[in-house]
């Protein structure tokens, strides 16, 4: 799905340190993703997530404790995921005093990837807002095109 | 849909200059190109290209009136993507808010666990 950028926030009242645990520890990511999860946290370490009966490789890109861990799936069976064939997920985490996080997830097509950092940073920056504003706005004529 | 057509989409509405051109047809309902030009940053050659794009991933359709082309949505393919999309959003909205129960809980449960100890001496 080139191109396609998600990114979806919450503010979460535990340390910083506390969510990093839940977001990457294996125990705990089965509890909010997969049903069961392979996972080394090491950049380049390959993994796998069971999702039912489907499941499929994820390879760790970043992890940077206890602010940046992200991977790659959804690559094609048997490749290696780089940037033309996966999307990525990222997770950002912020602290917010003591006692607080905001947690932030992107997930992204490969296209974007490709694309010059300048770019890439306008087009983030952009999509912040820009996209749910983009999607209430299809939702609300969608809605009105119905009723008329 | 095809994984093909979905590709499509995807790269239609990925691309910034894109999405504006979309947005503006969405808002305005049918326009021609030259005034599309007019409302956007870019050259005409630009949003022929952008408006090309649309059309292929079935985005928008033209129709002839008098002299002019004018473009217009296709709601039920955006309705789709619209669908496609807020299903992701949603889906990672379920996971953030386990993460979140799952982080609150725990921490509850270690500044609890701290407050025994330290209570425990006295």
């Amino acid at each position: 799905m080139p191109g396609l950028v998600i990114v979806r926030e919450i503010l979460i009242e535990a340390p910083i340190e506390v969510v990093w645990r839940t977001v990457t520890e294996p125990d705990q990511v089965s509890q909010w993703f997969a049903d069961r999860v392979d996972l080394v946290l090491e950049p380049g370490a390959h993994g796998y997530m069971q999702f039912g009966d489907q499941g499929g490789p994820v390879v760790v890109e970043t992890v940077d404790p206890p602010t940046r861990f992200s991977f790659r799936w959804n690559h094609p069976r048997g490749e290696e995921p780089v940037a033309g064939n996966s999307m990525l997920v990222e997770f950002t985490l912020t602290p917010e005093g003591d006692e607080r996080t905001q947690l932030r997830v992107t997930e992204s097509g490969h296209e974007l990837r490709a694309w010059p950092e300048a770019e890439r940073q306008r087009y983030a920056d952009e999509h912040r807002e820009g996209w749910r504003e983009f999607l209430d706005q299809l939702v609300t004529l969608l809605a009105k095109r119905q009723q008329g | 849909m095809t994984a093909q057509a979905d590709d499509e989409l995807w790269s239609a509405i990925g691309d910034p200059s894109r999405r504006q051109v979309l947005d503006l047809i969405v808002s305005n309902g049918a326009v021609s190109a030259s005034w599309l030009a007019g409302r956007v940053p870019f050259s005409r050659q630009a949003v022929a290209k952008h408006l090309a794009v649309l059309a292929e991933a079935g985005l928008v359709t033209s129709r002839k009136q008098g002299r002019e082309v004018l473009y217009q949505v296709v709601a039920d393919r955006l309705d789709q993507a619209t669908r496609a999309m807020a299903q992701l959003a949603a889906q990672w909205d379920r996971r953030l808010a386990t993460i979140k129960r799952l982080a609150e809980a725990a921490h509850t449960e270690n500044t609890e666990s701290r407050g025994s100890k330290e209570e425990a001496p006295s």
